[in-house]
């Protein structure tokens, strides 16, 4: 399964629902276009919700990472929320859980913007 | 579980394809083998990581380079080898992704992955390309994967 995001407003912070796959190739371009767009749109605050992604690798990792710097090099902030297990013990293994901002909750990673 | 010794080895492209397929057939595999759903899970995942590196970094794409990969069982062990035909990964410049330094590093971690996935992982680099070889135990445990470079 390819990977599938939509976005949506809440409260003045992008939600970005992903589904599938952040691997090397279309998955990470995807990301990657989908972040770089809302960057480039004045969208600074933004969620990734990842409750569907169910396989991420290096490339998705690396790919995680730099969707995270990129906006925080431009004033902005990026979040993930509901992490899957998969996902989750990932960046724990790479010690990425503490580098990101991880929520398990729409309503407060959106407030926890404020 | 029971594993009967057999081999069977793929020549591939050096292309994206390549690699999901590689993933594939070890998904397929382990999972006939009987391995457990997060080790399947693993063995996958470390399979990707290599295919990877001997896609982009060993061959870079190039059209008449190969990637041969090889699935073998024996009795006490799942062994997948990857040979790419590049010109030798330099395990020097292998980067520790968990530094402080590195960890907001876009990329250097699939090594390190297949090693926290796999009972085994070697490297053999060479003038005409880069051998990686991962191990699962049968019954192996997948915690402290060790490394024998050479």
């Amino acid at each position: 399964m390819t990977m599938k995001v939509g976005s949506r407003q809440v409260d003045g912070v992008t939600i970005v629902d992903c589904s599938g796959r952040i691997t090397l190739g279309e998955g990470s371009v995807i990301l990657r276009d989908t972040v770089r767009d809302l960057l480039g749109k004045g969208n600074k605050k933004i969620v990734l919700n990842l409750k569907d992604v169910n396989y991420i690798d290096s490339s998705g990792i690396g790919e995680l990472v730099s969707a995270f710097t990129t906006t925080k090099n431009q004033g902005g902030e990026l979040k993930l929320l509901n992490l899957t297990k998969k996902v989750n013990d990932l960046l724990q293994i790479t010690k990425l859980y503490t580098v990101f901002d991880v929520k398990d909750d729409e309503a407060s990673a959106v407030k926890s913007f404020k | 579980m029971a594993m009967t010794e057999q081999r069977v080895s793929y020549t591939m492209d050096s292309s994206l394809e390549t690699i999901d397929s590689a993933e594939e057939k070890a998904t397929k595999i382990a999972t006939e083998l009987g391995f457990g759903e997060d080790e399947v899970m693993q063995i996958s995942m470390a399979v990707r990581e290599g295919a990877v590196n001997a896609v982009l970094h060993g061959n870079a794409y190039a059209k008449d380079k190969k990637v041969i990969l090889g699935f073998e069982r024996t009795g006490q062990d799942f062994i997948i080898t990857i040979r790419d035909q590049g010109p030798g990964m330099d395990l020097s410049k292998i980067p520790n992704p968990l530094a402080p330094e590195n960890l907001l590093k876009t990329s250097g971690r699939g090594i390190f992955l297949m090693r926290s996935f796999m009972d085994v992982v070697e490297i053999r680099p060479s003038s005409s390309g880069t051998e990686l070889k991962l191990i699962k135990h049968v019954h192996g445990s997948t915690a402290g994967g060790k490394e024998a470079s050479q």
